[in-house]
C-alpha cells in the first residue's frame, strides 16, 4: 500500500498518521513479524522496519542493542525483505528505514526491485542526503518506491527545500539533535521545523521523530505535524520484557496509546 | 587532476553520507578550513606553534646502520620527535585552531592506540578547550599508559562498550555525540577519513610531513627519493607524507597496510588490499565487509591500525595507481620493530614498523630495476613507548600478567 494513501486516510480522520518503528530480526526473525503484526493490529498507519547494521550512527542505545542482538543471531539483507513479504497486505505501507551501505552492497537497483516485488513501500534513509543519492533517486523512480529524507533543525533553508523536493511519501523531520531515543519532553526544535517543511511548495507531508514515547506526546506532536514517528520506546517494550508475550502485549498497549494520543490531538 | 572536488570526492570516493543533522556543522567547518588556507594571521599561529610547540620541522634521520641490513639508504623522517610523540600533532593543532576561530568551546575525539586522544588532549589544554575522548573498551585496556596519559592533561575518556569495542566504534560514539552537541562542540576526527571536508584538511594539516622530507632530501642528497613508504590505518601519516610527492611521478609510493594474521586468515586490517568498496563513517571508501555490507571486525597487532576502513583519498590513489598498497603481518612488523631497535637505538610505533618492514621487502626489486641501492624515505610516524607492553609480551621479555 502507498504511504500517500495512509496519509489521506488519517488526514480524512481529522489527526495525525502513526508511523511506528521496529527493527527486523529483533528478538528473532520470527519475534520480529510477530510483534510489526501486534503493531499493525494495534493501529499503526505506517511501519517503518529497521534493518540491523553493524554501524548504527543515527541510533541511541536502545535500537543499538536490538539490532546488535539480531546480527548476532545472524540477521541477513534478504532476511529483510522477507519480513517485508510476510507483514505487507493488510492495508498498511511498510518502509524500511536503513543506513546506506547495505544497500549498496546489495546492489542499489536489485534492493529497490527486490523491495518492490516484496510489497515495500520505499526506504527511508539516515545516511544518505540527496546530494549524494542519484542511483537511488533513479531506482526508486524506476520501482515506484517512496524516498524519505531527514530534514534537521540545523537544515539551512535551501537544504531544507532541496530535501524536501527529493521526499516522496513523506518528510522525516528530526525534531531534537541528537540520535534517537525516548525523551521526556517534546522538542521545541520541532514544530518550526514541520513548520519550515510544509511551507515548501509541493511538500509531501511531514512527520516528526526522535524522541516520543507516549500517548502524551504523540498527542502534542499529532497537534501540528502529519505523522508522528516512534521508534525506540516499542523496541523497549520488547526489550525490556521478560517473555514474548509480555513483549507483544507491551507493544499493543503502547500503540493503543500512541493512537489514542494522535486522535486526541488538538489540531 | 583537480581532487577532491568541491564536495569531497576523490574519483568515486569521499562525498558525505552522515544524518542531514550534521550537514551544517560540515559546512561551517569547511567554510572555517577554507578561509584559514589563506588566512595569514591563522597560518603565522599555525606555523608558530609547529615550530616551537611540536617542533617541527622533523629530523630526516640517514639511518646508516638499517640502511646496510636493507641494502638500500634509508632515511627516517622523524615523526616520532614532535611533541606528543607522533604525526598527529600537526592535524589536532590545526583543528583546535579552528575550533576557537568557529568560537566552539569543546573538544571530542576517538582514538585507537591512544596517541591521538593524548594528542587531542594535549592540544584541549594548550588552548583551553574542553576535551572528551572516546576509546573502545578494549583499547583502553592494551593502551592504558594513554588512557592516564589523556586524563593527565585534564580529558575525559568514554570506555565505548557497545559493537567491537575498538576504534570504530568510538568514531560511531563520536559521531552520536557530535549530532546532539555540535552547537559548541568540533569533532576533531584523528585521520584523513570521514565526511568532506576531513579527509583534505586533515591532509593540509599534516602535509608539512611530505613537505619538510622533499625540501630535506634534496637538500640531503641533491635529488628527489626512489620511494616513500608510509604506514596506513586511516592513512594520515601516509596522506600527509605522500602529498606533497604526487606530482613526482618518478618517485614511488608505498601504503603498507597491517595484515594482522595475514590477509588469508581474515584476520587483519588491510581495507584496501582485503577489502571492498562501500561506505563507513561518512565517506565511499574501501572497507572490511561481509556480503551484507555489515562491517567486518579488522585485527592488527597495532591498536593505531585495527581499522576496517581508509581514507577516500587512498582509495583514489590505489584505483589511479598512483601509489602501491600492499599488506604488512604482525611478525614481519614486530621482526622491523625489534631491527630498528638494534641497528639504531630508536624504538618505533607498532604502526611505523608496518613502514619499516614494507621498505625493507621493496628493496630487492627496486635495486633490479634501477640497477642500484634504491634511496627511500621512511615515514616513522610516532615512537614506540605505548606499544612497550605489546612489544614486550611478544618478545617474551615479561608475562603478560605483569604488562599490566
Amino acid at each position: 500500500m502507498n504511504v500517500a494513501v495512509a496519509y489521506e486516510k488519517a488526514a480524512a480522520d481529522g489527526r495525525a498518521a502513526l508511523v511506528g518503528y521496529l527493527p527486523a530480526g529483533f528478538p528473532t526473525v520470527a519475534g520480529a513479524v510477530d510483534a510489526i503484526n501486534a503493531m499493525i493490529d494495534s493501529g499503526v498507519d505506517i511501519v517503518e522496519i529497521g534493518m540491523p547494521y553493524s554501524d548504527p550512527v543515527m541510533d541511541g542505545l536502545v535500537i543499538q542493542r536490538a539490532c546488535q542482538v539480531a546480527l548476532e543471531a545472524g540477521v541477513r539483507t534478504r532476511d529483510i525483505i522477507s519480513t517485508v513479504d510476510q507483514v505487507t497486505g493488510q492495508g498498511v505501507p511498510i518502509l524500511v528505514m536503513t543506513y546506506w551501505n547495505p544497500v549498496e552492497r546489495y546492489g542499489v537497483d536489485a534492493f529497490a526491485r527486490d523491495l518492490a516485488g516484496a510489497g515495500g513501500a520505499g526506504l527511508i534513509t539516515p545516511d544518505l542526503i540527496p546530494d549524494e543519492a542519484d542511483e537511488w533517486l533513479a531506482a526508486s523512480d524506476v520501482h515506484g518506491l517512496d524516498r524519505i529524507f531527514l530534514v534537521s533543525p540545523s537544515s539551512t533553508d535551501e537544504r531544507l527545500a532541496m530535501t524536501v523536493r527529493h521526499c516522496r511519501g513523506f518528510v522525516y523531520a528530526t525534531a531534537v539533535m541528537g540520535v534517537t531515543g525516548a525523551r521526556d519532553a517534546t522538542s521545541s526544535l520541532a514544530q518550526p521545523l514541520v513548520a519550515r517543511a510544509k511551507a515548501v511548495p509541493g511538500a509531501p507531508p511531514v512527520s516528526v521523530g526522535l524522541g516520543v514515547r507516549n500517548g502524551k506526546q504523540a498527542a502534542e506532536v499529532g497537534a501540528f505535524a502529519d505523522g508522528v514517528i516512534v521508534g525506540s520506546a516499542l523496541v523497549s517494550a520488547l526489550l525490556d520484557a521478560s517473555t514474548p508475550e509480555e513483549g507483544l502485549a507491551g507493544i499493543r498497549s503502547l500503540t493503543t496509546e500512541l493512537r489514542a494520543g494522535v486522535a486526541a490531538a488538538i489540531r | 587532476m583537480s581532487q577532491p572536488d568541491d564536495k569531497g570526492h576523490f574519483g568515486k570516493y569521499g562525498g558525505r553520507f552522515v544524518p542531514e543533522a550534521l550537514i551544517a556543522a560540515l559546512d561551517e567547518l569547511d567554510a572555517a578550513y577554507r578561509k584559514a588556507q589563506t588566512d595569514d594571521d591563522f597560518q603565522a599561529e599555525f606555523g608558530r606553534l609547529l615550530r616551537d610547540y611540536a617542533g617541527t620541522p622533523s629530523m630526516l634521520y640517514d639511518a646508516t646502520r638499517l640502511s646496510a641490513e636493507a641494502g638500500a639508504r634509508i632515511l627516517l623522517k622523524r615523526e616520532d620527535l614532535n611533541h606528543t610523540g607522533a604525526h598527529k600533532v600537526r592535524n589536532v593543532l590545526g583543528q583546535a585552531l579552528l575550533t576557537k576561530r568557529m568560537g566552539k568551546t569543546r573538544l571530542i575525539a576517538e582514538t585507537g592506540a591512544g596517541q591521538h586522544g593524548v594528542a587531542t588532549a594535549t592540544a584541549a589544554a594548550l588552548l583551553d578547550l574542553e576535551c572528551v575522548i572516546y576509546m573502545g573498551e578494549v583499547d583502553t585496556q592494551r593502551q592504558s599508559l594513554n588512557v592516564a596519559r589523556m586524563k593527565m592533561l585534564g580529558a575525559t575518556v568514554i570506555p565505548v562498550t557497545i559493537g567491537s569495542r575498538t576504534l570504530k566504534d568510538a568514531i560511531n560514539e563520536s559521531l552520536r555525540d557530535w549530532v546532539t552537541t555540535v552547537d559548541k562542540t568540533h569533532y576533531l576526527l584523528g585521520t584523513a577519513a570521514g565526511p568532506h571536508p576531513f579527509p583534505v584538511m586533515v591532509r593540509d594539516f599534516v602535509a608539512g610531513i611530505g613537505t619538510e622530507a622533499r625540501a630535506q632530501v634534496l637538500e640531503l642528497t641533491g635529488e628527489l627519493p626512489d620511494a616513500v613508504c608510509a604506514c596506513i590505518g586511516g592513512g594520515s601519516n601516509a596522506i600527509g607524507a605522500f602529498h606533497a610527492f604526487v606530482p613526482d611521478t618518478g618517485v614511488r609510493l608505498y601504503g603498507f597496510e597491517a595484515g594482522g594474521d595475514g590477509i588469508e586468515t581474515g584476520r587483519h586490517a588491510s581495507s584496501i588490499t582485503g577489502g571492498d568498496t562501500g561506505v563507513l563513517h561518512g565517506a565511499r571508501t574501501y572497507l572490511l565487509q561481509d556480503e551484507d555490507g555489515q562491517t567486518i571486525d579488522s585485527h592488527s597487532i597495532s591498536a593505531g591500525l585495527d581499522y576496517p576502513g581508509v581514507g577516500p583519498e587512498h582509495a583514489w590513489l590505489h584505483d589511479t595507481g598512483r601509489a602501491v598498497y600492499e599488506p604488512v603481518t604482525d611478525a614481519e612488523a614486530m621482526a622491523a620493530f625489534q631491527l630498528l631497535c638494534r641497528t639504531e637505538g630508536i624504538i618505533p610505533a607498532i604502526e611505523s614498523s608496518h613502514a619499516i618492514a614494507g621498505a625493507l621487502r621493496i628493496v630487492p626489486a627496486l635495486t633490479a630495476e634501477l640497477g642500484r641501492p634504491p634511496v627511500i624515505i621512511v615515514n616513522l610516524s610516532g615512537r614506540g613507548d605505548k606499544d612497550m607492553h605489546t612489544a614486550g609480551e611478544y618478545f617474551g621479555l615479561f608475562k603478560a600478567e605483569d604488562a599490566r
